[in-house]
């Protein structure tokens, strides 16, 4: 059976390219792995598989720039396999893995082993971060030139905030020689420590330790200031907060070299989510107050966040069956990235475009890497979507390992069909 | 009713009649305490284990006192003795304690939330007897009774909480349960003791003990603890003691009447003088400790009566 290098015609979608403002009903032909041609009623090659997909959004497969990946060392929450078969079913075929495992992806052999392991999967590139410190343990600067060389696309401590602002320093400047930019965790470690839930009502009611919103601004104001003063390049993962996006707004309109994403969380859940102590719902950053999460969704369409990631961070039971503050922040994001996303659109906040946009040519610009458009001769790497199609988030139903998704229950529309990794079909729903 | 009902997990969302009918049949469990009657057919064959991962003797005590008079086997599990210093989780033991076919299971936990998470698995009702930072029912419940047997009424009373409010799941509990009734409530303390939005819980905060207990019904005194002192909120014991602990001088800003209530254990030349603490005419804090006995009884009838295991 090879049936993989068949022609394939994907026939009356709407074919959608961010990066060029494509967007008609169009047909797209695959051969060879790449994109042959697409266009208005192509002619159906003899022997190729044609999948109707009248109704269907065909966009280029999504570029997740962070999610955490269980290997190497957590592979109890998640092993590559299984994280690749979740982006697959999430559309998701470039995804960019946070450095702070264990080891952490510290050393170039690392970042090359982790490129490698995701071409074993056939179905997801896996793009390495290299870590900022040694260990991510904030103290030393870890080999940046090598990991650089090694194909590591960007640098962050992952989940830890480069807390000391002459650390930052030195990073944002080093990096600058090799073109490199710095993400950073915002949030102010100490002002953070030992906190469970943003400070506020609700965590006053239920007896939570607090982190002020305000340690993610601080952070962000200081390393503003600190990438004006070395001409670094930072980007701020996950932002969460509507301080966060106006003093990045600021920056970008002063010409700095700031960057942001933020998490579906961010601009779909708020702090009540927590309920009563629901630990799938803890993360980090911790869920916002709701003007707060109306914020990030209105930086979404202002252009002021450049690009929207799953920030996925796979847990396991008995991370999460703790008590709240004891529970291990971080919710599963591949699955859900696509159609929590795609709520924005429905509600009118964001045209389809700019939300593919976010999830495709803009993560793949920030990370300086050829993926996430539609174009010939490109890879076939491509997801196809009813934009409209109707399902339920059920903890314990989705691919993968990691089941611990803060949309437990969230009814959402848009189901992916289809997902092909260099024109080889990795994820197939039950129709078309 | 709410889910959580067969359990008591917390006072808020509790309504008055709901808060009045554990202060009632407390009530005349008072009556029945004092006759040096019991009451011992009640929960006979009803298994009540004290589940406590935190040490406490008054608490754990009161509520052993409680399960004795109304009949029940009552078992004492401390966290020093049990497996759970050998990595058994809190899941692990709510399933032990499932097949212990445990009835009542009164918990307490440093961890804000544990009780709820542990009233998802057992079978038995679950009373939360203080957990983290977040309620203590039972103590806002015999404190309400306390202070109604001696004013004869919670409506209209002003009621100043003072210290460590940050850190105080008895003043959570106790917030919720006396705006439910109707008390103005104050909170009295260091603004780094006083939590985040607590305006939001229909309070209002003062920072001097002249202006929160100006013409106070109660005087609430909550206990600081040591290790908040020094490294943390607090600069000293002397500092805290001159501005927030409770003399004469600073008792003569609320009504004359007023009684001081502490949940204790007392610090005594900390938050409290000492002088004021055993003064039978200002001070309810033995009388608590006897309400404590009677809200527990009436907690426990209360509970054993709702519930899946009722009906066998």
């Amino acid at each position: 059976m090879r049936a993989d290098l068949r022609d394939t015609l994907i026939r009356g979608a709407r074919v959608i390219d961010p990066a060029s403002g494509f967007d008609q009903v169009a047909d797209l032909l695959i051969r060879d792995g790449r994109i042959a041609d697409f266009g208005a009623s192509l002619g159906k090659p003899d022997d190729a598989l044609v999948i109707d997909a009248a109704d269907a959004v065909l966009c280029p497969g999504l570029v997740d720039m962070r999610a955490a990946l269980g290997e190497p060392g957590y592979e109890y929450r998640e092993t590559i396999a299984s994280a690749a078969e979740a982006a697959a079913f999430g559309g998701i075929t470039t995804l960019a893995a946070l450095p702070d495992s264990a080891p952490a992806i510290d050393d170039p052999a690392l970042a090359r082993l982790l490129r490698a392991r995701g071409e074993e999967t056939a179905s997801l590139t896996i793009l390495p971060y290299g870590a900022v410190t040694r260990g991510c343990a904030g103290q030393e600067l870890a080999e940046l030139g090598l990991l650089r060389e090694a194909g590591a696309v960007a640098f962050t401590d992952g989940t830890h905030a480069v807390g000391s602002a002459r650390m930052m320093r030195l990073a944002l400047s080093y990096a600058r020689g090799f073109g490199a930019r710095i993400v950073q965790h915002p949030e102010d470690p100490e002002l953070a420590q030992g906190g469970a839930a943003t400070e506020g009502e609700l965590a006053t009611r239920l007896g939570l330790p607090g982190i002020p919103a305000a340690a993610e601004a601080m952070l962000i104001a200081r390393d503003i200031r600190l990438a004006a003063l070395t001409g670094g390049a930072v980007h701020f993962a996950h932002v969460s907060t509507a301080e966060a996006v106006a003093l990045i707004r600021r920056a970008k309109e002063d010409g700095l070299a700031v960057t942001c994403d933020t998490a579906p969380p961010y601009f779909d859940l708020n702090e009540t989510a927590i309920g009563e102590y629901r630990t799938y719902a803890k993360l980090s950053p911790p869920l916002r107050a709701e003007a707060d999460r109306l914020a990030i969704a209105a930086a979404l369409a202002d252009g002021t966040i450049d690009a929207v990631a799953s920030d996925h961070q796979p847990r396991d039971a008995d991370d999460k069956r703790l008590p709240f503050a004891q529970a291990t922040p971080g919710g599963a994001g591949l699955a859900t990235l696509l159609a929590v996303s795609l709520v924005q659109v429905h509600n009118g906040a964001l045209p389809m475009i700019r939300a593919l946009e976010l999830l495709t040519a803009a993560p793949a610009a920030l990370l300086g890497v050829e993926a996430g458009r539609i174009a010939r001769g490109a890879p076939a790497d491509l997801c196809l979507f009813a934009p409209e199609r109707a399902w339920k988030v059920a903890a314990g139903t989705l691919p993968g390992k990691a089941q611990n998704t803060p949309f437990d229950g969230r009814a959402l529309e848009g189901v992916v069909l289809g997902t092909w990794k260099a024109g080889r079909r990795v994820h197939a729903s039950a129709t078309p | 009713m709410p889910a959580s009902s067969r359990h008591l997990l917390k006072i808020e969302g509790l309504t008055p009649p709901e808060i009045g009918q554990y202060l009632d049949l407390a009530e005349s469990y008072v009556l029945l305490n004092r006759s040096g009657k019991t009451q011992r057919d009640l929960l006979r064959g009803r298994t009540l284990i004290n589940l406590f991962f935190e040490d406490s003797t008054r608490t754990r005590t009161s509520f052993e006192l409680a399960g004795k008079r109304l009949g029940a086997d009552v078992i004492n599990m401390s966290v020093s003795n049990s497996s759970v210093n050998k990595g058994e989780t809190l899941l692990d033991t709510a399933a032990t304690l499932n097949a212990m076919h445990c009835d009542l299971l009164v918990v307490r936990h440093a961890q804000s939330g544990a009780p709820n998470l542990l009233a998802q698995k057992v079978d038995a009702a679950v009373i939360n007897a203080g957990d983290g930072t977040h309620e203590h029912p039972t103590q806002a419940l015999l404190d309400a009774l306390t202070i109604r047997r001696r004013k004869g009424r919670l409506a209209g009373l002003v009621v100043a909480i003072c210290g460590d409010i940050l850190h105080s799941r008895v003043a959570r509990s106790n917030i919720h349960l006396l705006t439910t009734l109707g008390s103005e409530v104050r909170l009295v303390g260091p603004p780094t003791l006083i939590p985040a939005e607590a305006a939001s819980l229909g309070v209002s905060v003062h920072h001097s003990m002249e202006q929160g207990l100006a013409g106070a019904d109660i005087v609430m005194m909550l206990r600081l603890q040591r290790e908040r002192m020094a490294s943390g909120p607090v600069p000293s014991a002397r500092e805290y003691f001159r501005f927030y602990g409770l003399d004469r001088g600073k008792l003569a800003y609320a009504r004359p009447d007023a009684l001081v209530m502490h949940p204790g254990p007392m610090n005594r030349g900390v938050e409290i003088d000492s002088d004021i603490a055993d003064d039978p005419e200002r001070s309810v804090i033995r009388e608590q400790v006897e309400m404590g006995v009677a809200v527990r009884m009436a907690v426990l009838d209360l509970l054993s009566r709702r519930g899946p295991r009722n009906a066998r």
